[in-house]
């Protein structure tokens, strides 16, 4: 499903810049990020390790503290995030925008109980009497499916499996039923049965509370099992964005290109898996000109010289490669 | 809210099994102190008599203290009246030591008590200040001024107080030990103060590296995530999680404050415990020592309870 972009509802980023001043020289973790999320549309980023998509989500949550900082604007609901004042951006959080992070057993505080770490959320941005928020937390936790949900509530993390820890972060997030879901690695530190179960969870939630989820992975088969668009990033910049199908059917950036043919399939021919050579530039020290050329098999001088800019082809496609009709013409992946 | 947990169970059962733990504790400490007492130079019999005492009189007064009897002997009568609360004549005070220990003991017990509210009110908010600024001039001087405290000898940093604060100011009385409640805690507030001063530094250090390792913890951010109030992140969840190392360091330095103690009574002049213990060892008075090296030991082995109790609250975990 992809809904028409209507200004003013759902989330617009436009230039999201992150710098980080690191003893090696300044770092830019995210680069010039332009994303449009439309309301209950779930696009997905993708990209490997260090490639800036964790950095842009919390620099749309505002998590980003010194030695790191963001500019650009992040406009939701006619005002811009990057510009708020602390205690009105303080109120959107967690309310209006919830985030989700990969890791229960270190996202959620070991030393207080799962019901105390939702219930503080609802005292945060509601106003509940303690058995209105009672019930709240146990309707949450049933919505996450979550059994037992009376004695859970009191139970600390360390007392749940990775599954049921992710299913009570999960709960937590949604407590104020947010309109935006940023979702960081959610399933990437779970088994692929329990990966699957939440997969299904996010997606189900997404239907039912007509709500909007950004979601970060580095592994494109999430995407492709549950993303309407997909945005690409490589060493802090988007180099192609578009719907699912066709970015799948017709990767138009090279890296894209290098991503699907690292993905194993059943039912395929056995071949090789191909890999993409060389490693992430350090993003203290980029690259001239398009920061994949020296991983790429496409690049020609012009690639060593100038920065691609992420150019529109129709269809909300866009992609950032001086050469993306050679690699749409190049021989399909499979 | 702070009240949701069915904590309760497991903590109650960790508290009687540590409690059930201090029982050879207590074993160990009786036996220590019996020996060690026993093992001081000179005898009780030649300190009350002076240096030329005939034999026959020492032989009496031996026998009148039970100390003419085997030692395994000694020990049970000294373990039987523990239990009964009879720890024995003082030798040179002709008073029940109970009773001694009793007027003197509660005068340390609240000036350790004042000097670890204080420190702890110094403590606290500039380790937050410290870490929150963390490499920054406020966290230079707050380091600074504590690495002199820690650096200097106590019985120092009492003399320069009771000089500046007391002679000087005239703001604080340079000795003694007032009637009333408030007339105490005015006169034993400079002597807590010398006490806290290295105290606290011990505390700030570990508690400002506690704080700078989970202010960046994962839980912080989602914490942060959810839109709470800036107070909320740091109490419940900076300072609660910060505070689980740093309470068993307070427990382990509460026994280092009564040692701080003894000194600075000595300074101020403050009629406690550790002024008696200091004149005990002087009068050779066995069982004044003895007495008091029972109770301070049960007192720091309580410490140890109540800390391990607190931090089980604190961290759930600690109490599986």
């Amino acid at each position: 499903m992809s809904v028409a972009i209507d200004t003013g509802l759902g989330l617009t980023v436009r230039g999201l810049t992150t710098l980080f001043n690191t003893p090696r020289g300044m770092a830019l973790a995210v680069a010039d990020v332009d994303l449009d999320v439309a309301p209950g549309e779930m696009v997905g980023l993708v990209g490997e390790s260090g490639s800036g998509k964790s950095v842009t989500l919390r620099s749309i949550m505002g998590l980003i503290q010194t030695p790191g900082h963001v500019t650009g604007r992040v406009e939701w609901g006619g005002r811009d995030l990057v510009a708020m004042p602390a205690e009105e951006l303080r109120r959107i959080r967690g309310s209006e925008i919830a985030m989700i992070f990969q890791e229960p057993m270190t996202a959620l505080n070991p030393v207080l109980p799962v019901g105390l770490q939702l219930e503080e959320n609802l005292v945060a941005h509601m106003r509940l009497n303690a058995r209105e928020r009672r019930a709240r937390a146990l309707e949450l936790m049933n919505t996450v499916g979550i059994p037992a949900a009376e004695r859970r509530l009191n139970e600390y993390p360390h007392q749940f499996s990775g599954g049921m820890r992710q299913r009570a972060m999960i709960a937590i997030a949604l407590a104020c039923s947010p309109k935006l879901l940023l979702a960081d690695e959610p399933t990437t530190a779970l088994d692929v049965t329990i990966q699957d179960q939440i997969l299904k969870l996010l997606l189900d939630l997404r239907d039912r509370l007509a709500m909007s989820v950004v979601l970060v992975t580095h592994d494109l088969g999430v995407i492709a099992g549950t993303c309407d668009r997909m945005a690409v990033m490589y060493a802090g910049r988007i180099v192609e964005m578009g719907t699912v199908i066709d970015v799948f059917r017709q990767p138009r950036h090279p890296y894209t290109r290098g991503l699907l043919g690292s993905v194993p399939r059943a039912g395929a021919v056995r071949t090789m898996l191909s890999s993409i050579e060389g490693t992430p530039p350090s993003l203290t020290d980029l690259p001239a000109g398009c920061a994949f050329h020296p991983r790429c098999s496409f690049a020609t001088d012009i690639c060593r010289q100038e920065r691609p800019p992420l150019l529109s082809l129709g269809n909300e496609r866009k992609a950032a490669c001086f050469h993306h009709d050679r690699v749409a013409a190049a021989e399909a992946i499979l | 809210m702070q009240n949701i947990g069915s904590g309760a169970l497991p903590l109650f059962s960790f508290v009687l099994r540590r409690i059930l733990q201090m029982i050879p504790t207590v074993v160990f400490i009786l036996v220590v102190t019996f020996v060690l007492v026993r093992l001081l130079p000179g005898d009780p019999a030649s300190a009350m008599l002076g240096d030329r005492a005939i034999d026959a009189d020492v032989k009496r007064i031996n026998a009148s203290l039970g100390l003419d009897k085997p030692i395994p002997v000694q020990f049970l009568y000294f373990v039987k009246n523990v239990f009964t609360g009879d720890l024995g004549t003082s030798i040179a005070l002709k008073l029940p030591v109970t009773t001694i220990i009793m007027q003197r003991l509660p005068v340390t017990l609240m000036l350790t008590l004042m000097a670890a509210l204080l420190a702890l009110v110094l403590a606290v908010p500039l380790a937050f200040l410290a870490a929150l600024r963390r490499e920054q001039t406020a966290d230079a001087v707050i380091r600074g001024t504590f690495q002199v405290g820690l650096s200097m000898p106590v019985f120092y940093v009492g003399i320069l107080m009771l000089t500046v604060f007391g002679a000087t100011l005239k703001w604080f009385p340079v000795g003694g030990y007032g009637d009333t409640f408030a007339d105490r805690l005015y006169h034993l507030f400079l002597p807590a103060l010398t006490l806290a001063f290295s105290f606290s530094a011990v505390l700030m250090r570990n508690l400002r590296s506690s704080i700078i390792g989970v202010i960046n913890a994962e839980y912080v951010d989602f914490a942060r995530a959810k839109g709470l109030r800036p107070r909320i992140i740091m109490t419940r969840h900076v300072l609660r999680n910060a505070l689980i190392s740093t309470v068993t360091l307070f427990g382990l330095q509460i026994g280092t404050l009564f040692g701080g103690a003894v000194i600075t009574e000595t300074v101020f002049a403050v009629p406690g415990a550790g002024r008696l213990m200091i004149d005990s060892i002087y009068g050779r008075d066995y069982p004044v020592l003895q007495g008091l090296t029972i109770a301070l030991a049960v007192l720091v082995s309580l410490t140890f309870l109540a800390t391990d109790i607190f931090q089980a609250w604190l961290d759930p975990r600690v109490a599986r």
